[in-house]
């Protein structure tokens, strides 16, 4: 890793806290899942926390962001009480979207994040929308937009990126590039697998960068974001990272070499930004052991809440599907 | 009782647009051609020149991106009225409408409204064969989340988008490519209409004429030629094919005894079936004769006047059918 920047001890700590509450969060999800609490399907962000990580940390409060199916971390790195998101895995009333969604469909309006969308590719025009009502209504905000390389080869992502050009709206495309669409290899996905020259073939301005390095999203991602809200122009920003466990609990991972995931597990963002810190002295091993400890504090917190929290009563099923039915 | 105007079924349409333009700086207009074109059916022709081409938005082809940013514009506080050219073409948006626009305050856990409009002119009539001729209504009327409205009346046309806008959940709206040229008159104030209700466009006891759009018409001039007949037809305009407002046409089966169910779509599955079902379940003893659909011949429409004219119920079929019940 090299030193990109320099970095205060204190964000370092804390940018070493939040990868490691989502590696942590995710896999105590993983373990809840295997006895029934979380159910459905869960789909894991581990070995890709850089991104989120890199990314969300340079947005604002007012920025809007849009996640995937595979959202836990970005709603973590967005200050979702991670008790809300657990008590929505395990459908509690008390989750952050009313247990109605549960791990795919994470929302919080106050924290500006929509979602928590399920459909590939499907929340790429939204994100150009919202971009454009921002610009309308001059808000000066922008709108940050997550999808793995499987949305790229969409219909959606083709028409969110030719309109998001055409209209010069403040959205930042990030492509989360896993290398897998489910089961399915970017090269056998992609005809053209350098993915930022399709957003350069709508005239927008594009960069790659090694997903796995926090530093490096974190330059790339400030560097895009700082773009977009000067120029209030569209930016694409390709990460390479790549998933360390199954698509969801249901993948038997016939599809890939244990050998590649052990290579790519050498990478690992947490380790490799844990050691950087460590060598530069900007934290030493009893604070990394505090951390640990304040982490499982953390998880039981919210494990204890989504445990605590109650089932919404049935009689209450019709609500939510028009704003009138929906009081509280 | 305010002075009649006559007014033309598209300059009813364009006056409610122009008005709600006019009233909400958040209002805008965006879809194929309604800008430099001046609306594929001339709707929107002036708008552009009167209110600008941020008001007033040419999209490109691009069905599923601009109805999925206009359902993210509508999230992020405009008020985008959507006009997808035909109907036609309004299974490309389906997975905008449904997974996105239909079901966001739901999975959301009532966080998040979606306040868009989206029009479609539709109807069959112009000789142009299986693709550019269909009646979906029944597809988007399944769809619990959306509000579904029918423009059967001149009336409609100018004052149901007010009230659209006005709703904090998406709202589809049917117009009737057909009626475009029709005159009719209307109070010259006309304003608002709500849109949650049927209504009763013809009282009659013998028979319950129950229909929506264009079927609205052609049941008026049915009934008229029944009355020359001594038969008495209470004719129902649906509006709203979700959520249907049931008390209305269950009061006036009641009164009737008797009900004929007109429509364009195909006959199976279709608005008819669900109201059939409805009186069945809650009128059923107050029947004196079997309910009776006339729907759609279930043929992709074909291009010959005289074969496309067969495919959907005329006068003359609603008149027979009528007799058929009444004087078996």
């Amino acid at each position: 890793m090299e030193n990109q920047k320099n970095i205060e001890p204190q964000k370092a700590a804390d940018l070493l806290y939040q990868m490691l509450l989502m590696r942590k969060f995710e896999e105590k999800s993983a373990e809840l899942y295997t006895k029934e609490k979380i159910r459905g399907f869960l789909h894991l962000y581990i070995g890709e926390e850089a991104v989120a990580t890199g990314v969300i940390q340079t947005l604002k409060p007012e920025d809007y962001i849009l996640g995937t199916y595979r959202e836990h971390a970005h709603a973590l790195a967005r200050g979702v009480d991670a008790g809300a998101i657990m008590a929505e895995m395990y459908g509690k009333q008390e989750g952050c979207s009313r247990g109605r969604g549960g791990s795919m469909h994470l929302f919080d309006k106050e924290k500006n994040f929509f979602g928590g969308n399920a459909i590939v590719s499907g929340h790429l025009p939204m994100a150009t929308g919202m971009a454009l009502a921002s610009k309308k209504l001059k808000k000066g905000n922008i709108t940050v937009c997550f999808f793995g390389e499987g949305a790229a080869a969409e219909g959606e992502f083709h028409e969110a990126l030719n309109l998001a050009s055409l209209w010069k709206v403040p959205v930042l495309f990030v492509c989360e590039n896993n290398l897998y669409a489910m089961g399915t290899a970017l090269r056998y996905s992609h005809s053209m697998q350098e993915l930022e020259k399709k957003g350069q073939a709508y005239g927008i301005e594009s960069a790659a960068v090694d997903g796995m390095d926090l530093l490096r999203v974190m330059e790339a991602a400030t560097k895009a974001v700082d773009l977009v809200r000067s120029t209030g122009n569209p930016y694409l920003l390709v990460c390479n990272t790549y998933r360390f466990r199954a698509h969801s609990m249901f993948d038997a991972e016939l599809y890939r070499d244990k050998a590649e995931v052990e290579e790519w597990k050498k990478r690992d963002p947490i380790p490799q930004f844990r050691e950087y810190l460590l060598k530069e002295n900007l934290i030493n091993e009893e604070q990394i052991g505090e951390m640990e400890e304040r982490l499982k504090q953390e998880i039981q917190k919210a494990v204890d809440f989504a445990e605590a929290g109650t089932w919404e009563p049935e009689e209450d099923l019709g609500k939510f599907v028009y704003t009138q039915n929906s009081a509280s | 009782m305010s002075e009649m105007i006559k007014i033309t079924y598209r300059e009813a349409l364009k006056a409610g647009i122009r008005e709600a333009l006019t009233n909400d700086e958040r209002v805008f207009l965006m879809g194929e051609d309604v800008g430099r074109y001046g609306g594929a059916f001339a709707v929107s022709k002036g708008l552009l020149q009167e209110f600008g081409e941020d008001r007033v938005m040419d999209v490109p082809l691009s069905e599923s991106g601009f109805v999925g940013a206009g359902i993210g514009a509508s999230l992020a506080g405009m008020k985008p009225i959507v006009e997808v050219m035909t109907v036609n073409f309004g299974l490309l948006p389906m997975d905008q409408i449904v997974n996105n626009a239909a079901t966001m305050l739901h999975m959301s856990g009532g966080q998040i409204n979606v306040p868009v409009v989206i029009r479609m002119s539709c109807g069959i009539g112009k000789q142009l064969a299986a693709q550019h001729s269909h009646s979906w209504e029944p597809l988007f009327a399944h769809i619990p989340g959306l509000v579904v409205l029918s423009v059967g009346t001149h009336e409609d046309a100018r004052g149901m988008l007010h009230t659209a806008l006005e709703h904090p959940d998406p709202v589809i709206i049917f117009e009737y490519t057909s009626m475009l040229n029709r005159e009719a008159e209307i109070p010259a104030d006309a304003g608002p209409m709500d849109i949650s209700l049927a209504k009763v466009r013809r009282e009659g006891k013998d028979i319950s004429i129950i229909t929506y759009g264009i079927g609205v018409h052609k049941s008026m001039e049915a009934a008229e030629k029944l009355a020359e007949q001594g038969i008495d037809a209470e004719v129902i305009d649906l509006r709203v094919l979700r959520p249907l407002d049931e008390k209305c046409f269950l009061e006036s089966v009641v009164k009737t005894h008797r009900a004929l169910l007109v429509e364009e779509a195909w006959g199976s599955i279709n608005v008819s079936s669900e109201v059939s079902a409805r009186i069945m379940e809650k009128a059923f003893f107050d029947l004196d004769a079997p309910v009776k659909r006339l729907g759609g011949v279930e043929v992709p429409i074909p291009y010959p006047l005289h074969l496309e004219n067969a495919s959907v119920p005329q006068v003359d079929d609603i008149v027979n059918a009528v007799i058929k019940i009444l004087r078996p």
